[in-house]
């Protein structure tokens, strides 16, 4: 497992998709902090990283996408995929080393976002300081929200061999999963149908573990919902011996 | 379905060209036997392992070279070449590196990107990974295909070179090939072996004709008519 990790993060480093990703997500995270008028830390005069925390699961969306959908795809084009498969490894242990790698690179893409946190430390009111326990938290939440659109972005790129069509449908998924489950329940009509369905939603969770209370319930939602959809995709891989 | 109930036994030692018209089940075959796909019925085994149940173990024991020879083009030849040798379970992955790359002759180009490399270069850096763990047997589906003749030469005295010590199986449809490198033929056709024979025992079933002639009248349907 250990050896597919390693030359997963070499060939993200190699071909410039950590660096692109790690660029993009500071930039628009910087942006929507600091500059953008309007929302921006300065304006409202709060010391927190709310507004990192609320922009980053849409470009993250996006992100994660781009860093999975070679995982299982370009093995599938190339044809190296025989040559792994073939190996004294497993499939399983195959497919654990690729998406540990994605959820690796999106950690290590987080860490300097730290920065901002000692920023705002910096800006508070001395007597106040800031909700330490909301930001671990909401940090916590993105960490398991990333590592679900990893999971929805191993999958797609498990079901083709293109790595476009696995990144839209990647997008697809991981803006069903977090967008359009949790406005259900904003529509009336739908009543407590709408409520249960946004149960669903990984915004829901995120938003729970956000708060900074730490709930084992939301734990397992997000651990449950990367374990089905690592399932799926060891299902679909292993569709070639069907 | 691809196979139909095919069946033979390779004694340790032996190289076998594995022969056959485009389309007979020769790759099917040799997927089968790395462990790729499984047989949808009757068992293979290697060693003496079922391949199974015994998967694994099997994999260790072989090196396969696919068809085509898929590489990640945009990684380095000694960085590969690492990366097999450790999913291969080597533990001393750099003293095997060294020992491929001589085998192969590929010291040369040893650091340049696989991308770079001439179709020569790139079957050895194949041959190369499907030998990276010294395996018993090597598997190798059309391992000297679109390659010019010097090079065809070079590689055909490589597997040659491992043939006294490894098993091999190969697949290929040129019978100089068979001629050049193999003790022994497999002939299949839509998915049955229709001749199994040393290269003696083949080439005295017509003594008059030549290799090629007996490969195209056991093969060709307009032979039969």
């Amino acid at each position: 497992m250990w050896e597919v990790f390693k030359k997963e993060i070499r060939s993200f480093l190699g071909s410039f998709i950590a660096y692109i990703v790690m660029g993009v997500f500071l930039a628009i995270t910087g942006l929507f902090m600091w500059i953008i008028k309007g929302n921006n830390v300065l304006d409202l005069g709060v010391a927190s990283l709310q507004v990192m925390f609320n922009i980053a699961p849409y470009i993250l969306i996006f992100l994660v996408s781009a860093i999975t959908m070679r995982g299982l795809s370009e093995e599938r084009r190339l044809g190296t995929i025989e040559i792994l498969t073939t190996r004294p490894v497993s499939d399983l242990s195959i497919l654990m080393g690729k998406y540990l790698a994605a959820v690796a690179l999106i950690v290590f893409t987080l860490l300097p976002t730290l920065f901002y946190y000692y920023t705002i430390q910096q800006l508070a009111d001395p007597l106040q300081g800031t909700d330490a326990g909301a930001t671990w938290g909401s940090y916590f939440g993105l960490i398991l929200l990333a590592a679900s659109y990893a999971s929805i972005g191993l999958f797609a790129s498990s079901l083709t061999d293109n790595q476009i069509v696995s990144l839209i449908i990647s997008m697809v998924l991981c803006f069903f999963w977090y967008g359009v489950l949790s406005l259900l329940g904003d529509i009336k009509a739908l009543d407590a149908i709408g409520k249960s369905l946004e149960w669903f939603s990984l915004d829901f969770h995120y938003q729970s573990i956000s708060r900074g209370v730490l709930d084992t319930r939301d734990v397992i939602y997000f651990f449950g919902f990367i374990a089905t959809f690592l399932g799926a995709t060891k299902m679909a891989f292993e569709s070639r011996k069907w | 379905m691809a196979l139909d109930s095919i069946s033979f036994s390779i004694p340790s030692g032996e190289v076998v060209g594995f022969l056959g018209p485009n389309g007979a089940g020769k790759s099917t075959t040799m997927k089968i036997l790395t462990g790729y796909i499984p047989a949808s019925s009757g068992d293979a085994s290697i060693c003496g392992l079922d391949l199974a149940e015994r998967s694994l173990e099997v994999r260790k024991l072989v090196g396969y070279l696919p068809e085509h020879n898929p590489l990640y083009l945009d990684m380095y030849i000694s960085e590969y070449l690492l990366f097999a040798a450790g999913i291969a379970g080597v533990k001393n992955t750099k003293k095997a590196l060294e020992l491929v790359i001589e085998l192969t002759q590929l010291g040369p180009e040893r650091n340049k990107k696989i991308g770079q490399l001439s179709k020569g270069y790139r079957q050895r850096v194949g041959l190369a990974q499907a030998l990276i763990h010294d395996p018993k047997v090597l598997i190798l589906d059309e391992p000297t295909s679109g390659l010019d003749p010097n090079q065809v030469v070079e590689i055909r005295n490589v597997i040659k070179n491992l043939g006294s010590e490894k098993t091999v199986l190969l697949s290929t449809h040129i019978m100089q090939e068979v001629e050049a490198m193999c003790n022994r033929v497999i002939l299949i056709n839509k998915g049955k072996i229709i001749a199994d024979n040393t290269l003696e025992g083949l080439k005295e079933t017509a003594p008059s004709d030549s290799l090629e002639t007996i490969f195209r009248n056991l093969t060709s349907h307009v032979g039969s008519i």
